[in-house]
């Protein structure tokens, strides 16, 4: 396995030349357990466990879903699950641009933030313009700006790790919120975004079409498009993408706006849900987006994840507590069944690297 | 050997770089002909990777100069050296483990539509990504499994296979290979090696940095030595020099 952040060149003389490779540990293990492999049915067996782990999330997701509705006749009713769809809007946006993020081996911590920067600078706006489309063009600017500050401080301020840019910029971007409303909320939202917010096309909630419609545009991105497809070798492999001519930073940057992009929908809809712009709001939201991410199987390791998965991710949080809330179960313990998940979405993530290992074992034993 | 008559693909003369004080590449000199294998040896640090490295645009020159097919080109980045034809096997396998072999093959250079927009602004035509992805791994032998599984699922030897394919897919001058079977088992060795004399025989220029000796004797139509970032020596490495090319790698007078 590449190691993240692989000693890009060994500056000075060949150096390299003196390390062992990185990419010893295959043939070395294929070479050690070569002659003991029974080839076929385990190697077959593996091809079957690898494609359930890539449907494992929507797997997961369907198992809760029957699950709830054996439990409460209440859930799978349309007003149940329009209210699961309207909660799990925002968290579904974030997670969408949190993806992009994770798929760079990177994570943003001030989605949170901007979410409440976005609807609190709309409900300012709103105090003079009353046209929704530029109070919506406006806090969709909001995030895009957030996340470009985050992406260009990332990169050109050759800061170590997002995390840290990240965690400074949600606390500076959750400061202004509160400091440019002096913590109360704006009350007033256009109604164009409070249609946005809690509209229903019968019991269907408006904000789930935003969601599906962000990530039709984020799944073609990112399958089809040239730059979508740099994202996924951004994150399995910096350096070689950067060998390859892939402008490595400026897609860096890239992710970072698209996901402040995304807390901008996410403010826009959250402000409609509220009418008002809170600068509260938000808070935590970037946990959830990560937590729905990883839940789908995306790997923090980079490269590895897709849209759909991480929306599967988003709505079995969303399931989950809205299932506890039916069964009356004590919302406490909310955080800790969400936290088991999470544990067991990554410990599969880390099978997945055992098994493939045991296929490049196997591969080299049968050529 | 003759390769004075013809232009070379690749000479580079007075090669010469410094990090600081430290002098990695001391004016050498070095050239390789289509359809020749060219063999550079040495010790750790001799200035192996330093000099390839100059020439597939990660590090520049600071001074000395080179030309492609008779041309005097200056690479100053690695989009600018595969841009020429120049292109690089790294030791540590620049491949993308998350990506199947087409998008490993064309990462930076999508075949994509419409053209009017830039590169990363179009769509990518998979299915003519596919196509001649399996055509050039059909065309160079390599066999693999699944020609559409993540090179991840792949052994040590076939994602060498792949790494030096899809060098040689887009290489029209020069495919350098920095130590393209240190990783390797024996038999996955021997599939690298099949695969360098194949494309030497296409008619391709290769460099090739090596540890293994007997990989060298074998592939190698001339070798040069390279010691403390000078050029120390140059031959056609066979059983008879082996013991003369061991005692310039280490530096020891004969």
């Amino acid at each position: 396995m590449r190691v993240p952040g692989d000693p890009a060149d060994g500056a000075v003389d060949g150096a390299p030349a003196e390390v062992v490779a990185p990419g010893p540990p295959t043939s070395e293990s294929g070479q050690l357990s070569g002659p003991r492999t029974a080839a076929p049915r385990s190697y077959s067996a593996l091809r079957v466990a690898l494609t359930l782990m890539r449907i494992g999330p929507g797997l997961m997701l369907l198992v809760l879903v029957l699950a709830m509705k054996f439990l409460s006749d209440k859930f799978l009713t349309t007003g149940n699950i329009g209210n699961v769809l309207d909660q799990t809007a925002t968290i579904s946006l974030l997670s969408i641009g949190m993806l992009l993020v994770i798929l760079t081996r990177g994570i943003d911590l001030s989605v949170g933030s901007t979410v409440a920067l976005a609807a609190v600078v709309g409900a300012m706006a709103y105090h003079h313009i009353h046209s929704g489309v530029v109070i919506i063009l406006v806090m969709l600017l909001v995030g895009l700006a957030a996340g470009a500050v985050n992406g260009l401080v990332y990169v050109y301020g050759r800061i170590p790790h997002p995390f840290i840019v990240t965690l400074a910029t949600m606390g500076v971007i959750r400061g202004l919120a509160l400091w440019l409303t002096t913590g109360e909320p704006k009350q007033g939202m256009p109604s164009l975004v409070r249609t946005i917010g809690t509209g229903r096309l019968d019991w269907l909630p408006k904000s789930a079409f935003l969601v599906v419609g962000v990530a039709l545009v984020a799944a073609f991105a990112c399958s089809r498009v040239v730059w979508g497809r740099w994202i996924y070798a951004v994150g399995g492999n910096p350096e070689g993408a950067r060998r390859t001519g892939i402008p490595v930073g400026r897609v860096l940057v890239s992710v970072y706006a698209l996901s402040g992009l995304c807390a901008g929908i996410a403010g826009v809809v959250l402000a409609g849900q509220l009418n008002a712009g809170t600068p509260t709001s938000g808070d935590g939201a970037e946990l959830d987006a990560i937590a729905a991410v990883v839940i789908g199987g995306a790997s923090f390791l980079g490269g590895r994840g897709n849209v759909g998965n991480a929306l599967i991710g988003a709505l079995m949080i969303g399931v989950i507590r809205n299932g506890m809330n039916l069964l009356d179960v004590n919302a406490y313990l909310q955080p800790i069944v969400i936290g088991v998940v999470i544990v067991v979405a990554v410990e599969i993530d880390v099978l997945r690297r055992w098994i493939e290992n045991r296929f490049r074992t196997l591969e080299s034993a049968r050529t | 050997m003759t390769i004075e008559t013809v232009v070379p693909a690749l000479r580079m003369m007075g090669a010469t770089k410094r990090f600081g004080a430290v002098v990695a590449l001391d004016g050498v000199d070095l050239e390789v002909a289509h359809g020749e294998v060219l063999a550079i040896l040495g010790d750790n640090g001799a200035g192996k990777s330093t000099l390839i490295k100059c020439i597939s645009g990660v590090h520049r020159l600071d001074a000395g100069s080179i030309e492609l097919d008779g041309k005097p080109v200056s690479i100053t980045s690695p989009a600018i050296a595969r841009g020429l034809g120049v292109e690089t096997v790294y030791q540590d396998l620049a491949l993308f483990d998350n990506l199947d072999p087409a998008a490993n093959f064309y990462a930076g250079r999508e075949l994509a539509s419409p053209k009017w927009l830039p590169l990363g602004m179009r769509v990518v035509r998979r299915g003519a990504m596919n196509d001649e992805t399996i055509a050039t791994l059909k065309r160079l032998e390599v066999r693999l499994p699944d020609p559409r599984a993540h090179v991840g699922l792949m052994s040590g030897g076939q994602r060498q296979a792949v790494a030096v394919a899809r060098a040689a897919a887009f290489a029209s001058r020069v495919v350098i290979l920095d130590e393209p079977t240190a990783a390797l088992g024996l038999r996955e060795s021997r599939g690298v090696l099949d695969l360098i004399i194949r494309l030497r025989d296409a008619g391709h220029a290769l460099i090739v940095i090596s540890h293994a000796m007997d990989h060298v004797m074998e592939v190698a139509n001339r070798a040069i030595v390279m010691r403390r970032g000078r050029k120390v020596g140059e031959a056609v490495p066979d059983r008879d020099n082996q013991q003369r090319i061991v005692s310039l790698i280490v530096g020891t007078d004969m």
